[in-house]
């Protein structure tokens, strides 16, 4: 890719704990283009949230540390920033969307204290100006009588436009890039589909670039450009949307696409993954996928396979890819 | 296959996040969250000095001879106010018993105390708080209001008002006085916690699958929220033997021939500064009940981090 | 706020109030036995005495006509009378400003002093200023006030002169060792809570949600996780005020501080039943109405206590 946005190059985060050490991200690599939706798809542990506050940094350390690997904006590493140029960054050139925003709201202060106060602080405007923003702000993401939600406090809001708000102030300082760390998981499915739209119009009108983290294929093959496949803390597979939901090349992505219910089809039970994720503290060798991987062998268990082409810009990390099917 | 369908039995927790990946024990090894509870138990050390404590002065309670203590009720009035020696290891008082047995007997009026209230308070709460925490309604109007009401008259204040009245009494009537007026602490926290773990997703589930009231209750919400009450039990146990030897001091509590360390103070009061040694023992032994109930609180609840008990389903 | 919670919680006052001031009042009057003689401990009285006191509580009228007659004296400030004739309101009176003095020397201690353990425990967590600030805690919660009364009254006042041992006399300095021996536990208390809660709000989500913002850490902990800590703080410290208002007992028996728990315990020793009666009913009636202004306060700073 040329002039990637973002690039994560081989990202490593572990947490420490008294009962042992866990690998949340084990080597993560990929770039992000300008105006691009990269969605980063897993299930809970697989270390997609977790590398996403590893970039923007604000994961406690202790007990998580970041063991390797770079986060570079541009052509600066973010890593090597001190603290108060990471603060500059933050906001202003890349943003998180957190996923419930009864949460990530503080609920003792009201919206409209909460949009002011970044606005007032980040661009060193007046309070009334910076109300007059605010105002703009709330019409551009498509929330009505933005006055009236100004005096709101957050648990007076409906879920989907509490997250319209806090869409607002991700895209406040017109970052390069936004981090959606599964931003619709929390909302009804209706709003859900409303908010993915604003989402999607917002990356159109701005080319800003997305990394949308979530759980759910549906997701992200409505919205994404490519998909990345994260498992146990490693990326296992990486490529066009179509392409992975058309014909995934990683047995686990390709269990996550028979696991979604399908009205046409005739069968008794929901399919689902046998087994369970792995326990991080005793990860075993090999691919991590293995104990409920249908195309296992002993190559499997010695070596983790590596992250390697198998077709047109898509990557996978399995050893037996040919075999998949869908 | 159809395993993955039916939901997991309780004690099988599987990890939710790497969060929980890392809270739950290790090699996959499933344990229930009790025994996370007293593993992180076992690893703090305020624990060890706290049970250590309590069960010395357990001993003391149940089996004062261990202490080569001599016989609390001799007490030659030629030998009042005896300074420490080695006859007598904390010298005598001003009736000429030796101390150091009355400290030590002490220790059983001490805890009697502290248990008949820590355990009248949590049947109480457990009762009336879940009761209103869970039925909600006019239910929990009545009980709260009721609970207002007690809670109005300082424990102390109302305590001293009822045992005047009736010219003090034995450790169980002190007992439950304290209880009258202190058992809306306890009360509101069961609520409070009932109301939290209401809308928790085990209980949502448990609906789904048609559990009732009581039994959701008494199956689900109830052991969940026992955790934060058997911290503030602890801490009860700690503040009512305050309050005894306080009110003991203050004249309405225990009265002789009961030996309690309240007693103790109140005459050690009469001949302060001049004989100090009548005061400090039992002092001592006070603070290191209380002390050994608190720390015993303490590690409870940090060993009882709501973090183990995982997010919303 | 919203008006309704303002009435509600204003409404509910009355019955919390009423319901109180009853049950002091049933303790005293309604149990089995002869109140009077209660009232009187076991001192036998003058038959004109005895008279005296069952009119003036109305004894033989029925019970809840006595109650009635006991509320109206008490909206008319009268608390009873004392056996030897006096006012119970006017020594009231008399001896507040001793126990007002001590409260508020107590509570500056516990506000100052537990907050500052707190912010400073917060800030330096898990460096030995933190441990030594939550061995130093522990410790002052578990030594009872007698025990520390003690200790302070004699290692300050007897051994090294410092302060005063008793009594008033001295003026300002006659609260200082009676102030800490209150103060210091509450603070202790009040620290461990404190530091604890702004702890667990660091942790909270839009704290994180802040900083990913580029807010500076220290506007966020000053303005978003002081705001969350506060509604727990703000009623340990009204609860805590009126529990000193109330008179602390032992406190002023230790140091000889003339307040109004001085007279509690002097009304007890001397059996003087209405004494006990009117302050304790004294004590719960700040003690509800300290109680609401809490409420409505912790209304005020979390939009969502009123929001039902």
């Amino acid at each position: 890719m040329s002039d990637p946005v973002l690039t994560v190059d081989d990202l490593h985060v572990e947490f420490r704990t008294e009962d042992g050490v866990v690998k949340a991200v084990d080597g993560v690599s990929y770039e992000l283009g300008k105006g691009e939706i990269l969605a980063v798809l897993g299930e809970s542990g697989s270390g997609k949230t977790v590398h996403a506050r590893a970039v923007l940094r604000i994961l406690d350390m202790p007990p998580a540390y970041i063991t390797g690997g770079r986060a570079m904006l541009g052509d600066v590493n973010l890593f090597d920033l001190d603290e108060a140029d990471m603060r500059e960054v933050r906001g202003a050139r890349i943003a998180m969307l957190f996923q419930d925003p009864h949460t990530a709201l503080d609920p003792v202060y009201t919206v409209g204290d909460q949009i002011i106060e970044l606005l007032r602080l980040r661009r060193g405007i007046s309070t009334r100006e910076a109300r007059a923003q605010a105002l703009e702000l709330l019409q551009w993401v498509g929330i009505p009588s933005p006055e009236g939600r100004l005096k709101a406090y957050p648990h007076q809001l409906s879920g989907g436009i509490a997250q319209r708000v806090m869409v607002a102030m991700a895209i406040a300082l017109d970052p390069d890039v936004l981090l959606a760390d599964e931003p619709t998981s929390s909302l009804d499915v209706t709003v859900q589909a409303q908010v993915l739209e604003l989402l999607g119009s917002i990356v159109k009108r701005t080319e800003m670039s997305m990394v949308l983290i979530t759980h759910n294929l549906a997701v992200a093959v409505g919205l994404a450009d490519r998909i990345a496949v994260m498992y146990a803390g490693q990326l296992v597979e990486l490529g066009p949307a179509k392409a992975v939901y058309g014909d995934p090349k990683h047995p686990y992505s390709a269990a996550l696409l028979r696991s979604i219910p399908d009205i046409q089809r005739r069968d008794e039970r929901l399919p689902a993954i046998t087994g369970s994720p792995p326990n991080l503290l005793n990860a075993p060798d090999g691919c991590p996928f293995n104990p409920r991987c249908p195309y296992a062998t002993d190559v499997c268990l010695t070596a983790m396979p590596p992250l390697e082409q198998v077709a047109d810009d898509h990557l996978s990390a399995c050893y037996h890819w040919d075999e998949v099917e869908r | 296959m159809s395993d993955d369908l039916m939901p997991p039995p309780e004690s099988e927790v599987k990890p939710q996040s790497v969060i929980e990946a890392i809270a739950l024990p290790t090699g996959g090894k499933q344990l229930t969250l009790w025994g996370d509870v007293w593993r992180k138990l076992k690893r703090d050390k305020r624990f060890y000095v706290a049970a250590f404590l309590i069960i010395i002065f357990v001993l003391m309670a149940v089996a004062p001879f261990l202490f080569l203590v001599k016989d609390p009720s001799v007490c030659p009035i030629t030998d009042s106010a005896l300074p420490m020696s080695k006859a007598h290891w904390f010298g005598t008082d001003i009736l000429g018993c030796d101390y150091y047995t009355r400290v030590i007997y002490g220790a059983r009026t001490s805890l009697e105390v502290g248990l008949i209230v820590s355990s009248l308070s949590i049947v109480i709460a457990l009762t009336f708080g879940a009761s209103a925490g869970y039925f909600g309604g006019w239910v929990d109007t009545v009980i709260s209001r009721w609970a207002d009401i007690w809670f109005s008259i300082p424990t102390i204040l109302g305590a001293l008002l009822v045992l005047t009245l009736f010219n003090g009494g034995g450790p169980v009537l002190v007992s439950l006085v304290i209880v009258m007026f202190a058992w809306p602490d306890m009360t509101r926290l069961v609520r409070s916690t009932v109301i939290s773990g209401k809308s928790r997703g085990y209980v949502r589930a448990a609906r789904t699958m048609g559990s009732r009231g009581r039994r959701i209750l008494r199956r689900h919400v109830l052991p969940n929220g026992i955790a934060p009450v058997l911290v503030f039990a602890a801490y009860v146990v700690g503040s009512s033997v305050g309050a005894e030897a306080g009110l003991t001091f203050l004249g309405v509590g225990l009265r002789l021939p009961t030996i309690s360390w309240g007693l103790q103070l109140a005459v050690a009061d009469t001949r302060f500064p001049e004989d100090a040694y009548l005061m400090f023992w039992p002092s001592l032994f006070l603070c290191l009940l209380i002390g050994a109930f608190i720390l015993l609180g303490e590690s409870l609840r940090d060993a009882m981090d709501p973090k183990l008990f995982g997010g919303d389903v | 706020m919203s008006k309704r919670y303002l009435i509600r919680r204003l409404l509910l006052v009355v019955p919390v109030l009423l319901g109180t001031i009853l049950i002091v009042f049933a303790l005293v009057f309604l149990t089995p036995g002869d109140p009077v003689a209660r009232l009187a401990g076991n001192k036998p009285l003058a038959p004109s005495t005895y008279n005296e006191i069952r009119a003036q509580y109305h004894l033989d009228q029925p019970f809840v006509e006595q109650y009635l007659y006991y509320l109206d004296g008490l909206i008319h400030g009268d608390l009873g009378a004392t056996f030897t004739g006096r006012d119970v309101s006017s020594i009231i009176r008399e001896r507040f400003p001793v126990t007002l003095k001590l409260t508020l020397g107590a509570f500056a201690i516990e506000v100052v002093l537990g907050l500052i353990l707190a912010v400073v425990a917060a800030v330096k967590r898990r460096t030995l200023l933190d441990s030594a600030i939550l061995v130093f805690t522990l410790f002052m919660i578990t030594v009872p006030v007698i025990v520390l009364g003690f200790v302070l009254q004699y290692v300050f006042g007897v051994k090294l002169h410092w302060l005063p041992v008793a009594g008033i006399q001295d003026g300002a300095a006659s609260y200082i060792l009676p102030s800490l021996t209150l103060g210091l536990g509450l603070a202790a208390s009040l620290g461990r809570l404190a530091r604890s809660n702004v702890l667990d709000n660091m942790q909270g989500e839009h704290i994180r949600a802040a900083i990913a913002r580029g807010l500076p850490r220290r506007r966020v902990v000053g303005r978003h996780v002081l705001k969350n800590s506060l509604v727990p703080i703000v009623t340990i410290l009204g609860l805590d005020f009126a529990y000193l208002m109330g008179g602390a007992v032992i406190t002023e028996t230790i140091f000889n501080l003339p307040g109004l728990g001085f007279s509690l315990i002097q009304g007890i020793k001397t059996q003087n039943g209405p004494m006990v009666v009117g302050l304790v009913t004294l004590s719960a009636i700040i003690f509800v109405f300290t109680n609401l202004f809490v409420d409505l306060l912790c209304a005020r700073i979390d939009p969502r206590i009123s929001y039902e």
